[in-house]
């Protein structure tokens, strides 16, 4: 056993573990967080994606015990974040999930591209999607989605230059 | 699946890491990232009664400029050289080769150390690293020693490493500003491994030039020196010389691998000495 200690959602979490635990089996079983999902356990789906330290990570192969002192934010810690609030709303307008599995990983990765890229066209899009896989929606609900609240931030940056 | 249970080190400084292989005689493994060694272990076909976790060693993710030289520590991920962080001395190159390795998500941990020495034939780095003339350093009981990229590069996932040894960094010669390269992959998807990898770096002003092919079609990366004359020289290989290039590299190349790892040296050769 090993002692760990971290940033959950904003908490302190202080846990003794088994080295061999991966951070979503820890996040899921440990503290209850089911809204990380798990599909394929290797790296390759995105559904575990979460936020660690403000970068996008798969805790399906990250371990556990690696994540010290770190700070970890699921899909249940984005409540107040305000890009992912206006993920979600567009989520929603586009109609970018349907059952929902791909979700959590889907807005942890949307996030992260909407913070890192300013004027990406939709095949930049796709390339940073491509590490996310969707059983349901064919991604064009997810594409507009991020394209959408792209835009906006394009818009209030330039607003913002307009006025200095 | 999940992988057996094992004991986990977390050093802070590389001597002590050195020390804890030495003690784990043989069982113990160092972990970086873990993007390729963690789903390895839980499909149980890697094994370590100990994990040395180097992700809290400092010294590992330092970049220093030494003049005609940059020391890359083992540690700096895939996501940091992406972004340029650690300073652009090859003309862009290093982004570009991170850009397209596995998804975002894997680049934010996967280091470029690992990569190296986990020396998967399909990776990218091992291919990037042998055109940029890099030598790797390595720590062990008894000291550092220094490799050329094309001696740590023993076989299919095999490395030069010992098994008390442990890569710390990766020195590359700096790119002059005229020099020219060109890194080209045929791959089936965004994030996939590469089916075909060829890149082709020419710095004329250091009389430097150097084509490498790499795939697990070909068994890793490997330097086609038959084709690094014409390149300098300026002119276009014949398609017979490249393909007996690949041919004499590895004799049995089935017409689709042979096309495909013709075509992208082909475009990448193409594209240097335009
Ligand atoms: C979905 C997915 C897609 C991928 N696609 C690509 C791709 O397109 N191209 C590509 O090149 N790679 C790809 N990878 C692999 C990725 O680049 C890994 O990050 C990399 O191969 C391993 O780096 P790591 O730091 O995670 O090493 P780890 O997984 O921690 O370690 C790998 C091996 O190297 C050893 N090791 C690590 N560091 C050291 C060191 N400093 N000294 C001695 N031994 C060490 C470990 O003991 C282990 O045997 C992909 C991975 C995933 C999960
Ligand atoms: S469950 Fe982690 S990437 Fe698929
Ligand atoms: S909404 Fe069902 S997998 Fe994406």
């Amino acid at each position: 056993m090993t002692t760990l200690s971290l940033t959950v959602n904003g908490e302190p979490v202080r846990a003794e573990i088994d080295p061999r635990l991966s951070l979503a089996d820890f996040l899921r079983e440990n503290l209850a967080l089911k809204g990380t999902h798990l599909g394929c356990e290797h790296g390759a789906c995105g559904a575990c994606t979460v936020v660690v330290d403000d970068m996008p990570m798969r805790s399906c192969i990250t371990l556990a015990a690696s994540c010290e002192g770190v700070r970890v934010t699921t899909v249940e810690g984005f409540d107040d974040d305000p890009v992912v609030t206006r993920l979600r709303q567009a989520f929603r307008d586009e109609h970018a999930l349907q059952c929902g599995y791909c979700t959590p990983g889907m807005l942890a990765t949307a996030r992260d591209i909407v913070l890192r890229h300013d004027r990406p066209d939709t095949e930049q899009i796709r390339a940073e999607l491509a590490g996310c896989i969707c059983r349901c929606t064919g991604y064009r609900g997810i594409v507009r989605a991020i394209a959408r609240v792209i835009e906006t931030k394009s818009q209030a940056t330039a607003a913002k230059a307009g006025t200095t | 699946m999940k992988a057996p249970a094992f004991a986990y080190l977390r050093p802070v400084s590389i001597a002590e890491a050195v020390a804890a292989l030495a003690e784990g005689a043989g069982g113990a493994r160092i972990l970086a990232g873990g993007q390729s060694l963690v789903p390895m272990l839980n499909l149980r076909v890697a094994f370590a009664e100990t994990l040395v976790d180097i992700g809290a060693i400092a010294d590992l993710r330092a970049v220093s400029d030494e003049g005609e030289t940059v020391l890359i520590g083992a540690g700096v991920t895939h996501a940091t050289l992406e972004d340029g962080a650690s300073g652009d001395h090859w003309c862009g190159m290093l982004a570009f080769v991170a850009r397209d390795i596995a998804y975002r998500a894997v680049r934010n941990r996967g280091t470029l150390g690992g990569s190296l020495c986990h020396a998967d034939p399909a990776a990218d780095w091992p291919v990037a690293m042998m055109a940029l003339g890099a030598t790797v350093q390595l720590a062990g009981p008894d000291g550092e020693r220094a490799l050329a990229s094309e001696d740590f590069s023993v076989d299919v996932f095999t490395t030069a490493l010992e098994e008390d040894e442990m890569l710390t960094g990766i020195r590359l010669p700096k790119l002059s500003p005229s020099a020219r390269w060109s890194y080209r992959k045929m791959r089936k998807k965004a994030g996939a491994f590469g089916e075909a990898i060829a890149a082709v770096v020419h710095d004329p002003a250091r009389g430097f030039t150097r084509v490498v092919a790499g795939s697990s079609a070909v068994g890793g990366p490997c330097r086609l020196e038959a084709l690094e004359g014409a390149v300098a020289s300026g002119s276009l290989a014949a398609e017979a010389t490249i393909r007996a290039a690949l041919a004499e590299r590895e004799p049995d190349l089935d017409r689709y691998e042979m096309q495909i790892h013709a075509t992208c040296l082909r475009r990448a050769m193409k594209e240097v000495s335009s």
